[in-house]
């Protein structure tokens, strides 16, 4: 009881600091249904099942919130709330909410560090033996990232996103050359483009984490993934590792050959200048998640339905991982706050076991051009509208060995911090590999 | 203006008056509330170690001293004065020029006075947005315009960075002060401009020897708010840059926010917080010692 006014009322302090910042958002949600209560009092709710749920805007989830409208155009007596955040809003939200025990029932998460910190402080409750029928039917390898010392805590809600090789035929056929499948070939084709004026590879530098991207799949094709695993695991100097300084050296190889352009550091992702280089024939390729798939055919439909290619990262020659991992986020996912009511409770498994990528769920997605992490669906993505991408996608999650979190979702946030900031400097050149490897060592 | 009235000594000092002490109450009130108590809880925070989700654990003294021992809270703090100096020595000359000029009784510059008083008007997260796409080498204004110095990479360039934004930051804030030295000039009685052309004084010396010791209060007030204010500043580089690239523009205000609300390190994230709550009292205080801004007088005994 001590502990929680004591966290009540840090919580508190941290709301007004964000306040002071003018961090204004809306009104705090989920109050619709408990307006009154006073902080982290697990009988609060007298009424029914009402529960409720933070859900992001843009890409897919339009989906989601229309899976959610029918849910409570059924459930009359079991309705959930349901309000709509910007990514960033959320991030920052949810944290302080779920910290003060005023969170929704249904918590949105992306696994990895995030979800180890709510289930170390008990946020989250186990629902394994409840939904053992949904995440029966989702591919292990997205399934298992809800699972946390062999308890489930989280289920996948929504499409998987594994990063891809995007690419402008067009610049292609002009240039003569194929696309890369080999560490060599990229090198080549990026003097090539160079030469030609042309960006060979788009790269959304101001937002730092597509520069993920790049260091995790070079480092999974050069060592596979149990050198990013020892990472995770806090082994001391993990980050010393030889496979991490060659993907270093050979980003800023690739940044002197002029692979990204010299003003990559100036491109946002959030306004998809990185697919715009790529669509309007500035700049040649684009490694990204499957989600810019989906821009591609909103800012250019022309471009993304003739000149749109999409491949695998390339293999890196002498390299000891396998060319089928893949990297990216599984999938958000859905867990179950712990300073919710039973009925709330009940209400949300209810949700998750009879609507997420129940039959009407997987058409809309399948129509939103999004990939479900389902088992089985082979013959539904051919007939879709967007077979050949879908089937893509699907083949590559499907036979993917390993499918590595985000670096900085899998890591702690003070961690994926420093991450995320020594690695733009390894692409703007103003540290060493070297400097990088003790930096991160450092935060172990 | 500041001015007191302190000036008529002869009369006898009647008993104080004035509003009665309890209309404060309710400022104060909201001011205890809503600035003191956080302030307050900020300290206490800070010699705690908490993620946001646990419960806080006390830690004492150390967070202090890894904190302010970390190179990168320090690289922080440097960027944080060279941000306050620059902007400075930008915002006040322009802004003393621009309100001198936008003083005068010309319709025309009535006119410009509007224009410039625009993006007074315009959000700040408006303006971010709208200066990072004018200064996208890829897609702005390069684009309209013959490629050159336009295309430069203005935010994506470490060098450079720290300079684009206190230009747009500066461009967002002079208007306010022009605001302050126009009204400023505008209060300056004409007598003594007509004294000064009597005594033969030339423009350059009208504005050196009448307008700008007249204004030297307006000087104080808006010099006080560009310092404090630059040193406290968040909004604008925050959606520019948003402390990138690499940590070129990662002020104390910005890393305040980036260690509390990204690293979820509110220990470290209020000990920079308390750090720039004291270099900001302090340094009002000194800027009101100084000026003499204590002891502020009318000028202008005589002249009206």
């Amino acid at each position: 009881m001590r502990h929680t006014r004591l966290r009540a009322a840090a919580a508190a302090m941290v709301a007004a600091t964000a306040l002071t910042l003018a961090a204004c958002g809306g009104a705090s949600p989920g109050d619709s249904t408990d307006a009154g209560t006073d902080g982290g009092d697990d009988a609060q709710n007298g009424e029914g099942g009402a529960a409720s749920a933070w859900i992001l805007t843009g890409g897919g989830w339009p989906v989601t919130a229309a899976s959610f409208e029918r849910w409570n155009g059924e459930h009359d007596d079991q309705p959930i709330a349901v309000e709509e955040f910007e990514n960033d809003a959320f991030k920052e939200k949810i944290r302080t909410s779920v910290g003060s025990g005023e969170a929704p029932t249904l918590i949105m998460n992306w696994t990895g560090g995030t979800l180890a910190d709510y289930v170390a402080n008990d946020q989250v409750v186990d629902i394994g033996a409840e939904t053992a029928d949904l995440t029966g039917r989702v591919m292990p390898s997205v399934a298992q990232n809800g699972v946390i010392d062999g308890v489930t805590y989280a289920v996948p809600m929504n499409d998987v996103q594994p990063v891809v090789l995007y690419y402008n035929e067009d610049l292609f056929a002009q240039a003569g050359i194929e696309v890369p499948t080999t560490w060599q070939e990229t090198l080549d084709a990026v003097a090539t483009f160079k030469d030609a004026g042309i960006i060979p590879f788009s790269l959304a530098g101001q937002s730092v984490w597509p520069e993920l991207m790049w260091i995790q799949y070079l480092t999974d094709r050069i060592g596979g993934p149990e050198v990013f695993q020892a990472v995770l695991d806090g082994e001391p100097d993990a980050w010393s590792d030889p496979a991490i300084t060659e993907a270093l050296t050979k980003i800023q190889e690739l940044v002197e050959a002029g692979g990204f352009g010299d003003a990559f550091a100036s491109v946002a992702a959030d306004q998809s200048a990185d697919a715009a280089l790529v669509h309007t024939g500035r700049a040649a390729m684009l490694l990204q998640g499957s989600w810019v798939y989906a821009t591609f055919h909103t800012d250019n439909p022309e471009f993304a339905t003739s000149a749109l290619g999409f491949t695998s990262f390339p293999e890196i020659e002498g390299g000891s991982g396998d060319p089928a991992n893949i990297v990216g986020n599984p999938a958000n996912f859905w867990s179950v706050s712990a300073s919710a009511s039973d009925e709330e409770q009940q209400t949300a498994l209810d949700y998750l076991n009879e609507f997420v990528y129940d039959d009407e769920q997987l058409t809309a997605m399948l129509d939103a051009g999004s990939v479900p992490p389902v088992a089985g669906l082979e013959d539904r993505i051919a007939q879709s509208d967007d077979a050949e991408y879908l089937g893509f996608a699907y083949g590559l999650v499907q036979d993917a060995p390993h499918f590595q979190l985000s670096w900085d979702q899998a890591l702690p946030s003070d961690q994926a911090q420093e991450l995320l900031t020594n690695l733009s400097q390894i692409f703007l050149g103003e540290i060493t590999p070297q400097q990088f490897v003790d930096a991160m060592n450092a935060t172990l | 203006m500041l001015h007191r009235r302190e000036a008529e000594p002869a009369q006898p000092r009647p008993a104080r008056q004035g509003p009665p002490f309890w209309l404060a109450v309710p400022a104060l009130a909201f001011f205890g509330l809503f600035a003191l108590l956080p302030l307050g809880g900020v300290a206490v925070l800070s010699f705690m170690e908490w993620d946001g989700l646990g419960t806080p654990r006390w830690a004492g003294a150390e967070i202090w001293l890894d904190t302010l021992a970390d190179p990168a809270t320090r690289a922080a703090l440097w960027r944080t004065v060279v941000f306050v100096v620059v902007s400075f020595l930008f915002q006040a000359p322009v802004a003393l020029l621009l309100g001198v000029f936008t003083a005068g009784r010309q319709r025309y510059r009535a006119a410009f006075a509007v224009l410039y008083f625009l993006p007074l008007l315009f959000s700040s997260a408006a303006i971010g947005i709208v200066f990072r796409s004018l200064l996208d080498p890829n897609f702005g204004l390069s684009r309209a315009f013959s490629p050159g110095t336009l295309s430069t990479n203005w935010l994506g360039d470490p060098d450079l960075a720290l300079y684009a934004v206190i230009f747009v930051v500066g461009w967002a804030f002079v208007p306010f002060h022009a605001l302050l030295y126009q009204a400023g000039v505008r209060q300056i009685p004409a007598s003594l401009y007509e004294a000064a052309t009597l005594d033969g004084a030339g423009r350059w010396q009208q504005f050196r020897y009448v307008t700008l010791p007249q204004l030297r209060y307006t000087i104080v007030t808006s010099s006080t708010l560009m310092l404090v204010g630059s040193l406290t500043y968040f909004d604008l580089v925050f959606v520019l840059t948003g402390g990138g690239p690499g940590d070129a523009t990662r002020i104390l205000p910005l890393d305040m926010y980036l260690t509390g609300f990204r690293s979820y390190q509110m220990g470290p994230a209020s000990v920079i917080a308390v750090l720039l709550v004291a270099i900001g009292l302090a340094l009002s205080l000194f800027l009101s010692r100084v000026s003499g801004s204590g002891r502020m007088q009318s000028q202008q005994a005589g002249a009206a």
